[in-house]
């Protein structure tokens, strides 16, 4: 606040003395643009800057022109601002959908320096030079050019301008609910199938858009139901739903996807709404909804006519006009020229005079009749018949029109044309039923001549249309359809729907509900020319455009939308499709429903991506999955890495040392005393049934039949594709039943694998598969020292390498902790995993620790890991492999079975190219230099001195300094390597420099394996 | 490769077609626009064509193109079912970049990246190539490892790609998240300048002006029902808009490969899944590169209109229906907000799905058969919009020759029976 210095509030000039749903005892204050005005509660943003007579309210996309309220909802193609400041500050919203609160704070968008004079308006002096699709024919030369031209328009483009502070202060929740009715749009065909359902017992959900129920019925004044006016009749509706206990009301709660078996995406402002917005609630919250039936009653949209001028701000959609007047009490103009196809408006007509405004009405129709024809010309209201706005013209708003006798259709001007002055146009172009969630869910539409719309056909999911969105735009038929669909609905969920329909007893105007066919009013004009007449305002797409692009070939309504962009602003083209449709059917000599719509598409009204992200981020983004040890080593000041969803202890600096110190202090202790590792994220699953052997033996590569009990073996799988997935070692337990352990990255992945294979191939094999990777901590003890630690621990086995040998599991208890140790090796030195319950995993590091610490015992991280087990030449799928890594690539070929009659990768191996000399091989390497670490991922080549592109023999895939060795070491997979012990390759680095190396075997110490029994 | 330019024919609308250009808007702009032509004709198919290539899509249009520019064939058929770049083409999130693992891809992808460098002034249509960079992100030590393995190939293949700090990436990208205590922090990214987006349907309409205007026929609307073959030799294709003569035939149908291998009685080694992808509503700019990142999963940029545009991984089922399932956007968006927490109060404004045709090596076919005269480009899955001009470079080349060159051979159906895959998933993982 305090940023601007408000100016005094203007006065509501052109709010009325009484009547609509506002508050008057709760004036509000708000600024737009830096002004400060006052509204009411119960106003929406468009409504209060109507009632201070502001009709500018923002820039067109392309040719900046002034542009002002067209509608009263979400179709609302104009009148987008940016709400709010700093963080808050939010781009692009509909001023006809912001209820205004205190201290409200709006600007503008898309305008520089201001609204009343924007510089991007020169677009709109050249937009003769700017029709459809013109970037595709110009900004091609100079070839180099592009780039600028390009920064020039992006700068130009996109609308408002994202919160200053990056970073959302708002909460967003997401609810997961299953209801029986679903119903969606709260208007007079919604709360009647809501009222029917629930009278079932049926769960519903009644969602809308708006803050309050009612829909359309909000704005009419001309009609009671049951004896009331239609708001008492609402209220009524309201109080009987809010009292059923079974039935939630969503207002302010717009369902914007429909997807298969009748799941459905609704997102609820929840606060944003208020002044003061209480913590304990979320921003809004999305709603994750499976339906048993859902209730479709979003009602329709008004089309505007097209003639020119039509986008100036004071140019209105009848229906809208009628909303601001009766529901908000605001006249938005004095002088009201209504232009029309069709009865409706005549409401509008007569709302306006009522409301003391002097009103033209310019009737398309020659010949049209009726009771609201008649009630308009009683109460003084002049109609031009056969009559339309040919032009409508102003600076910043509407101030004169030309209105002219017209031929049936509109495109003549058949006699004379009269000016008038006026400061608003409401027109109406005829309904457009809401199909939006119909179509998204696959419902079919059909067009209907007398109407002139699309209409929901047949559905594809469990659905029912009522009311309006279903083209039934009388009221009486509304509430009949309303009333019967929600009986259906609950019916068909399984509820008995003991009610008998009952259709309230109505006294509105009867009207026709048929326009007639005009969608491209002349201006009496050769086409193309005089001044243009919109038909997507948002985007700026003209009449004249939607013809260009037929003539150019751009027929398809897909093309048509694309190469003109219309229907691809944030109103998705709820106000511009039809029109389109018709002009462009026009253009070719068709037919409407033979040009057919384009596809309708989740969402309905832009949603919030903050909802749909909601709570699934920051550290809810994902897991972090973490030991039972981890706060030894968080105290012991280890330092971390990221191995899939796992935070894993990398290595443990003292102080003042550097990583690479640290590394070689760990490496060297786990070879001359004792290392001590956390090894609890290793994959471990278990694996049980008389058919676990078998299964084994053809998942991996090896033989698994005759594994005694109470031993480990060491096991490769293969893909289908022969390479290499995952590694790990396997114990026998019983008979029956395996531990398998995983790569800590690749354990659901191995087990979601070997679930596949059992439940759609091997159904016949008695298996049964768990993870229990979280069942058991593990600490690895390694090193010379290692029996002796246990001993001094306290275990109660014999550990003598004839009674305790090398590929074997004992149970034991180590001070008093009953344990699982595994005699097997990752670094070639004694070593023992030992498994504990995983509760006692902090117990058993710390015993080890205390243990140990006469030995001098080191924990070590997974750093010190990779190069204790490099050292010995041992492999890390997922380092050394990439997926396209067999065993024989690696000198392997002794874990390969060729006895066994079939494990998985079996076939691919015997592929031709499997057994190809230039496949890419695993050796070692050491560097000429021997201090110098060739980095992982450099590429060898035989001559670094050959042109671009070279050579390349392969990578290095593990390369780092051995202190046990006392030089660098690594690991490469090269084509042909292994052939090519002794050779020297080299490696060109990113800044120019080359490392030399040596192909070696990858063995760097204890060739012999002497170390492994201590 | 990076001595290598492409052939790229006859350049510029050499047909006669009327030019576009500044000075043509200005000049019709005076008739107040009543006399442009069609862009390119609507073609009644003949009765017969030396080739016919099925699917209206950006690599279908640009074989015919390179057919007639390169290859001087005239008497060529394009057969859409629908309307012209329907499918992914018209679908896609146009990432373009040639930053590929294994030598075979560098090769095909830099081969169809110099061929959008000038792509533009080829097709005298404003494809708004924009080479913006692409940065994939990496955020966890592995991924920096293989990051440096993959900087390391390509830069020796001759194709251009730098390593990125965090404080560079920042500066590079301003909105974008480096706080390293983020579930899956920015560690580094490797950047590929010359990387960037298209306009992907003008992709589409460019090759389909420039093929009409060196005398293809783009027959719209026309869907191919069966294949006739005599012995093991293609003769025809039906159609719904009647039977065609022809005896060569090039399948570039992408997700619907299967389906028309199927008339030929041909397996092919495809899975059709669906892909995402939504964009935001328009907002002034706030990203000029496009960021790729496979842990958090989803990659993001901004259309010279202003939309946000974004997608990630497919949907792990099979389907033909141009939809996906919702939990696959909504971990996009959560991703989205992890690195750009600005998108958080943006809205989403469309969404929609393509069916993609992935191989098991996640590289595609391009190939004979053992059926005579038919011919398969499909495979490209979820990046293939990148290798559109590349990919209908190479093709017609085989077609026009019938034997691949050195850039297409890899990519022979053949490849599944030897064990020479080009395995890009497991190796790259990295999806578009
Ligand atoms: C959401 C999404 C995002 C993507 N993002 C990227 C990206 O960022 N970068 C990238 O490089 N790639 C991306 N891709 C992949 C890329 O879109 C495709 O690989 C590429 O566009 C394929 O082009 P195409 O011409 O082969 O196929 P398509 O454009 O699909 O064309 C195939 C055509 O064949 C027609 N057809 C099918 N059956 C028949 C028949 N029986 N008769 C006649 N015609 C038929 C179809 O109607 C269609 O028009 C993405 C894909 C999707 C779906």
């Amino acid at each position: 606040m305090g940023l601007m210095k408000a100016k005094p509030a203007a006065q509501q000039m052109r709010r009325r003395s009484s009547g609509g749903r506002i508050d008057r005892t709760k004036p509000v204050t708000f600024t737009f643009d830096g002004r400060s005005y006052q509204g009411y509660e119960g106003d929406t943003l468009a409504s209060a800057l109507l009632a201070n007579n502001v009709h500018l309210l923002g820039r067109s996309f392309k040719y900046h022109r002034p542009r002002g309220i067209v509608g009263s909802g979400s179709e609302e193609p104009n009148a987008l601002i940016r709400l709010g400041r700093g963080a808050y500050a939010e781009p692009n919203l509909r001023a006809t959908q912001i209820e205004l609160y205190e201290g409200l704070y709006a600007e503008s968008q898309n305008r520089t320096p201001s609204l009343k004079f924007d510089i991007g308006a020169v677009n709109s002096l050249l937009e003769r030079f700017f029709p459809a699709g013109f970037y595709y024919k110009t900004f091609m030369w100079p070839a180099s050019m592009w780039m600028t031209y390009e920064h020039v328009i992006r700068r130009a483009a996109g609308l408002g301008r994202v919160a200053d502070d990056h970073n959302d202060p708002d909460r967003y929740e997401k609810a997961h609910v299953h209801c029986d009715v679903l119903v969606a749009g709260g208007g007079a065909a919604g709360l009647m199938a809501a009222l029917h359902a629930g009278r079932s017992g049926a769960r519903v959900i009644l969602a809308d858009e708006q803050n309050e129920f009612g829909g359309w019925l909000l704005a009419e004044n001309d009609t009671r139901i049951e004896g009331v006016d239609a708001n008492s009749w609402i209220a009524g509706m309201v109080a009987d739903l809010a009292a059923m206990p079974e039935v939630t009301l969503l207002p302010r709660t717009t369902v914007f996807g429909y997807m298969d078996h009748n799941y459905l995406t609704l997102v609820e402002r929840v606060t944003d709404h208020l002044a003061e917005r209480p913590a304990h609630l979320p921003r809004q919250r999305l709603w994750k909804v499976r339906a048993g039936q859902t209730v479709l009653a979003q009602g329709a949209h008004e089309r505007p006519l097209v003639f020119s001028g039509n986008d100036l701000p004071g140019v209105m959609l009848a229906g809208a006009v009628r909303h601001f007047i009766n529901r908000f009490g605001v006249l938005p103009g004095n002088r009201a020229i209504v232009v029309t196809n069709n009865d409706d408006a005549y409401r509008t007509a007569i709302s306006l005079n009522e409301a003391g405004a002097n009103v033209v009405v310019a009737d398309l129709r020659i010949g049209a009749s009726g009771p609201l024809i008649t009630a308009a010309k009683d109460a003084g209201i002049a109609v031009m018949a056969g009559h339309a706005v040919t032009l409508a013209d102003g600076n910043h708003r509407v101030a004169r029109v030309e209105i002219s006798a017209v031929n049936e259709g509109a495109t003549q001007i058949t006699g004379d044309t009269v000016h008038m002055d006026c400061d608003l146009i409401a027109m109406s172009g005829g309904l457009s039923p809401a199909v939006h969630l119909h179509s998204q869910a696959r419902g079919k539409l059909a067009w209907d001549d007398r109407t002139l719309c699309f209409k929901p056909s047949a559905t594809h999911e469990a659905s029912f249309n009522a009311g309006a969105c279903n083209g039934s735009f009388d009221l009486g038929a509304a509430l009949r359809e309303g009333a019967r669909a929600g009986v259906k609905a609950a019916t068909a969920a399984g509820f008995k729907a003991f009610t008998s329909i009952e259709t309230p007893a109505l006294d509105t105007p009867k009207q026709s509900w048929r326009p007639l066919a005009a969608w491209k009013i002349t201006n009496g004009e050769e086409p193309g020319r005089g001044p243009k007449a919109f038909v997507d305002f948002q985007n700026d797409v003209t009449a004249s455009d939607v013809a260009l692009a037929a003539r150019e070939g751009f027929q398809s309504v897909e093309h048509l939308k694309r190469y003109t962009t219309m229907g691809m602003a944030t109103d998705q083209g709820k106000t511009s499709n039809i029109n389109a449709l018709a002009i462009l059917a026009d253009a070719l000599g068709s037919e409407i429903p033979e040009v057919g719509t384009t596809t309708f598409r989740m969402p309905y009204t832009p949603a919030n991506i903050g909802a749909i992200a909601a709570r699934d981020i920051g550290h809810l983004f994902d897991p972090t999955r973490l030991t039972r040890m981890d706060e030894w080593h968080r105290a012991n000041g280890a330092t971390f890495e990221h191995v899939g969803q796992w935070m894993r202890a990398w290595y443990y600096p003292q102080e003042g040392e550097t990583m690479a110190e640290a590394v070689n202090r760990e490496v060297l202790a786990a070879r001359t005393t004792a290392g001590l590792l956390d090894a609890s994220t290793l994959g471990k699953i278990d694996i049980r049934g008389p058919d676990a052997a078998e299964f084994l033996n053809r998942i991996y590569t090896n033989s698994w039949l005759r594994l005694g009990i109470g031993k480990c073996r060491y096991g490769l799988m293969l893909k289908d594709d022969g390479m290499i997935m995952d590694d790990g070692v396997t114990t026998r337990l019983a008979e029956d039943h395996f531990h398998m352990t995983t790569t800590t990255g690749g354990a659901a992945g191995v087990l979601d694998w070997m679930e596949e294979w059992l439940q759609t191939e091997w159904p016949d094999l008695k298996v049964y598969l768990t993870s229990v990777t979280e069942e058991w901590s593990v600490a690895t003890l390694s090193g010379p020292n290692a029996a002796k630690i246990l001993e001094a621990a306290g275990i109660d086995i014999d550990l003598g390498a004839s009674s305790f040998p090398f590929m074997s599991m004992q149970e034991a208890h180590l001070g008093g902790l009953p344990v699982r140790i595994f005699r097997i090796s990752f670094t070639g030195e004694l070593s023992y995993e030992i498994n504990v319950k995983a509760r006692h995993g902090l117990a058993l590091w710390t015993l080890l620790m205390k243990a140990g610490t006469d030995f001098g015992i080191t924990p070590y991280g997974t750093e010190a890991m990779h190069v204790l087990r490099a050292e010995k030449g041992f492999i890390i799928v997922g380092q050394e492999t990439d997926g396209s890594v067999t065993p024989p690539d690696l000198n392997m070929n002794w874990i390969v079975s060729d006895v066994k009659a079939d494990f998985i990768g079996k076939r691919a191996l015997a592929r031709a190219s499997m057994s190809y000399d230039d496949r890419k091989q695993l050796v070692g390497l050491m560097t000429t230099d021997s201090q110098r670490v060739i980095p992982e991922g450099a590429h060898a080549v035989i001559d670094p001195d050959q042109p671009m592109p070279m050579e390349m023999l392969g990578q290095v895939t593990s390369s780092y300094y051995s202190p046990n060795v006392g030089a660098s070491i690594a690991m490469a997979m090269l084509k042909g390597g292994h052939s090519m012990l002794g050779s020297k390759v080299y490696f060109p680095m990113l800044d120019g420099d080359v490392i030399e190396a040596e192909i070696v075997e990858p063995m760097f110490f204890d060739a012999k394996g002497e170390r492994i029994n201590g | 490769m990076a001595s290598h330019q492409p052939d790229r024919g006859q350049r510029g609308l050499p047909g006669g077609k009327p030019k576009y250009s500044a000075f043509a808007i200005a000049k019709k702009a005076m008739n107040y626009h009543q006399d442009w032509q069609r862009a390119w004709r609507d073609a009644a198919p003949k009765d017969e064509y030396d080739v016919v290539i099925i699917g209206g899509g950006g690599h279908g249009l640009a074989t015919a193109y390179y057919l007639a520019a390169v290859h001087g064939m005239a008497n060529i058929a394009v057969i859409e079912k629908g309307w012209l770049g329907g499918g992914n083409t018209g679908r896609n999130t146009t990432i373009i970049r040639s930053n590929y693992l294994w030598d075979e891809s560098a090769a095909i992808y830099e081969h169809a990246l110099k061929l959008w460098e000038g792509m533009t002034q080829d097709l005298n249509y404003n494809v708004m190539f924009s080479q913006r960079g692409v940065l994939t992100i990496a955020h966890s030590e592995h991924e920096l490892r293989e990051m440096s393995r993959r900087v390391h190939a390509i830069r020796l293949n001759g194709i251009d790609s730098e390593i990125l700090g965090p404080a560079e990436i920042k500066k590079f990208v301003p909105t974008i998240n480096i706080d390293q205590s983020i579930r899956y922090p920015v560690m580094g990214g490797f950047l590929q300048k010359r990387g960037g987006t298209a306009r992907h349907d003008a992709v589409a309409w460019g090759y389909a002006r420039a093929a009409d205007d060196l005398g293809v026929d783009i027959i719209q609307n026309c869907e191919v029902t069966a294949l006739r073959r005599e012995r093991s030799k293609i003769t025809g294709i039906e159609t719904t808009r009647g039977f065609i003569k022809t005896p060569r035939v090039g399948c570039v149908v992408a997700g619907h490969s299967s389906v028309i291998a199927a008339m030929a009685d041909i397996r092919l080694p495809l899975a059709s899944r669906p892909l995402q992808a939504l964009v935001s509503e328009p907002i002034k700019p706030i990203l000029d590169t496009v960021i790729m990142s496979n842990a958090v999963h989803m990659y993001i940029s901004q259309s010279d209109k202003g939309e946000m545009v974004l997608g990630a991984g497919v949907d792990k089922y099979n389907s033909y229906a141009q939809r996906g399932s919702f939990p696959v956007p909504e971990h996009m968006l959560a991703a989205a907000v992890e690195l750009f927490p600005v998108l958080s109060r943006l809205r989403m404004l469309r969404h929609w799905g393509g069916i993609v045709d992935t191989c098991p090596d996640a590289s595609p076919i391009i190939s004979k058969t053992d059926v005579e005269g038919l011919y398969f480009n499909c495979g490209w899955g979820t990046g293939g919009f990148k290798a559109t001009p590349g990919s209908g470079h190479v093709f017609a080349d085989l077609i026009a020759n019938d034997r691949p060159n050195k850039i297409a051979a890899p990519y022979d159906l053949n490849r599944f029976r030897t064990g020479l895959l080009i395995d890009e998933h497991g190796a790259a993982g990295v999806a578009h």
